[in-house]
């Protein structure tokens, strides 16, 4: 009980899990790999060998050459330079559209997790409703409603995956609702409010975390298909669902249109959820404490 | 002295519903309490888990409201208060918890946790925050130098530290106490107990401390009230009631404490079902004394200011000491022999 137990330099938990997680050799690779594409994705302009829009007759469905590594589309335009720039439009489709399902669905959970009674029987049920529509068909029955574009896609992207965050909050607070420290915080003379936004949301910051960092890869996968069917990024902009649209008339003389763009989702995915992984394993408050 | 917290007919049930989500009765936890602490008095409820009294420390500090009766603070009742004002209100009363490892925001250090009263009822300009938390951690304790660590890192009796520097920060005129020490080991108990009589006396607070450690009561109490089954069948001065009780429920409460100088026949027998207490007086179907009347009448809290709610009333038989009081060395003599195995040469069986 002495004082001394306590001498040791104190650990922030946030410190203690960033400990943890890079001690997680996969999750790390998957951070690197992130980390990679966002650096591709802000330099784009300046690494991109050649300009994505560029066309060209005379190197139409050229294979991977030494001036063109990952060769050419069908209108004679560079398809790594477009690779390239498409992390542009999928990084940020799956960033800002979790970001807005985050927005959107923690606030919701939180106000049903802490009101309870009718409000969190309204949104708990609209929530239910929306889950049990399958994730991709809700999100092109929105972004067919909003219109072709970008925007409206990860827009349409952020609702169809706030429900997942609004039962992942509401769960969350219903549990520290019960705990001392909630009763303390209203106890001391804190508004509602602020017991949710000061007390409860950074207690549940960690998982809030893993599932962000896993719904981004769903997302990206979702931004893909939307563009793959039109819905989304649109042409002549690149990104890597509108590449393989194009390149699906090509699948056996050109593969390699297909082969890059899909490669490079399935890398980032993958990035995207060995991360999700590792920061569950470090945030886990059942783990040991070594 | 006047009241500075009056409770008046308090009544808090909570709703037991079935497997199907139907009300299917309901807990009465504090059912008809009426009580009145002075301003820097300190009373003491006591009474076995379960009788409510951690029901009636939240009443007080009006964390849940009443199904009916009044909960009066400073001659206002909190009941109907604007939500905003009784957050105002709520600089003036601070509860501590039970369990320490509970209490305390895992993510807050301890510096926020101490100054967040502080800001919330705008006691300290933002600049003197930290040399106020600095001089709160000290007057409970402990070294400032701490501040700036997590809860994790402290022990139960440092938490609770923590946690009375946090009640202390807002400068209230009440504290109320819930079972503040029992979740302790005992070596820390008394210097916990300790400290908060310290800090109640040094800074004239009045102070409503929920215990079932009657050890701590007559330490700290200057009135005691006993709960039995969410009615107080017992109050006054803490002196009388823990030397001279009255009722048969405190007779045997105080017998049960060892060393204590009352010997009373021990109850027998379960707490009955909050759900459907007893008709009558509660304690009839336990009590070594109840007669026919003691099923039908419900006894109401009379006299002053020594109350007690029992119909029997004067007609028990007087409380007896005990026996003998054993010289010290004898006692640990006996209690020698006794666990000496297998049996005591000597054959003096205690």
């Amino acid at each position: 009980m002495s004082t001394t137990a306590a001498i040791a330099a104190p650990e922030s938990p946030t410190r203690r899990a960033i400990r943890r997680f890079l001690r997680h050799r996969l999750a790390v690779f998957g951070l690197v790999i992130v980390v990679a594409f966002v650096l591709v994705a802000i330099l784009a302009p300046v690494i991109a060998p050649y300009d994505p829009l560029q066309t060209s007759w005379a190197r139409i469905r050229k294979p991977p050459s030494e001036l063109h590594w990952f060769g050419t589309d069908e209108n004679g335009r560079d398809v790594l330079s477009r690779v390239i720039w498409g992390a542009r439009a999928s990084l940020m489709a799956g960033v800002v559209s979790v970001l807005g399902a985050l927005c959107i669905g923690v606030p919701l959970g939180l106000l049903a997790g802490l009101a309870g009674g009718w409000t969190d029987a309204v949104i708990s049920r609209v929530a239910d409703a929306m889950l049990s529509v399958p994730f991709l068909i809700l999100a092109i029955a929105l972004a067919a409603f909003l219109g072709p574009a970008l925007e409206n896609a990860m827009l349409a992207i952020a609702i169809t995956a706030s429900p997942v965050f609004v039962r992942l909050s509401r769960g969350m607070a219903l549990d520290a609702k019960s705990t001392d420290w909630i009763e303390a915080a209203r106890a001391l003379g804190n508004p509602a409010w602020r017991t949710a936004f000061v007390h409860v949301l950074p207690n549940i910051v960690p998982p809030l975390l893993v599932q962000a960092s896993l719904a981004i890869a769903e997302a990206i996968i979702a931004e893909a298909a939307l563009s793959f069917l039109g819905l989304g990024q649109q042409p002549p902009n690149p990104s890597w669902g509108s590449m393989l649209n194009s390149s699906q008339r090509f699948l056996t003389q050109a593969p390699w249109l297909s082969i890059f763009p899909g490669l490079t989702i399935m890398v980032v995915v993958l990035a995207f959820n060995l991360m999700g992984d590792g920061l569950r394993d470090a945030l886990d408050p059942r783990a040991d404490k070594t | 002295m006047s009241a500075l917290l009056e409770l008046d007919g308090v009544v808090k049930r909570f709703p037991v519903r079935d497997a199907l989500g139907r009300r299917a009765g309901a807990v009465h936890a504090v059912d008809g309490v009426s009580l009145s602490v002075a301003q820097g008095e300190t009373l003491a409820i006591v009474g076995e888990s379960g009788c409510g009294k951690s029901t009636l420390g939240r009443l007080m500090m009006n964390l849940i409201t009443p199904d009916a009766g009044s909960v009066r603070f400073a001659g206002e009742d909190l009941v109907r208060l604007s939500p905003a004002a009784m957050r105002a209100r709520r600089r003036d009363m601070q509860l501590i918890f039970q369990d320490p490892f509970a209490s305390l925001d895992p993510r807050m250090t301890v510096e926020q946790a101490v100054a967040e009263p502080l800001r919330l009822h705008r006691i300290v300009p933002r600049g003197e925050e930290r040399a106020r938390v600095a001089d709160l951690l000290s007057r409970v304790g402990l070294r400032p130098e701490l501040a700036r660590r997590w809860p994790h890192e402290f022990s139960g009796g440092q938490r609770q530290r923590i946690a009375i520097a946090r009640a202390l920060a807002s400068q209230p005129r009440l504290i109320v106490g819930d079972e503040p020490v029992s979740a302790l080991d005992v070596s820390v108990q008394a210097q916990v107990v300790n400290l908060l009589s310290d800090l109640i006396r040094d800074l004239g607070l009045t102070f409503v401390l929920i215990s079932h450690d009657l050890g701590v009561v007559r330490h700290v109490a200057d009135r005691v009230a006993v709960m039995y089954l969410g009615r107080i069948v017992e109050q006054g001065p803490a002196e009388e009631v823990l030397t001279a009780p009255k009722h048969p429920y405190t007779r045997a409460l105080l017998a049960a404490v060892p060393g204590h100088g009352v010997k009373a026949p021990p109850i027998e027998g379960d707490v009955p079902s909050p759900i459907a207490p007893p008709p009558g007086c509660r304690f009839h179907t336990r009590c070594p004394f109840a007669e026919a009347q003691c099923r039908i009448i419900q006894p109401e809290l009379t006299g002053a200011p020594h109350a007690v709610a029992c119909l029997l009333d004067g007609r028990l038989p007087p409380v007896r000491p005990r026996p003998e009081r054993l010289a010290g060395g004898e006692r640990l003599r006996r209690l020698q022999s006794f666990f000496r195995a297998p049996a005591p040469p000597t054959g003096a069986q205690p």
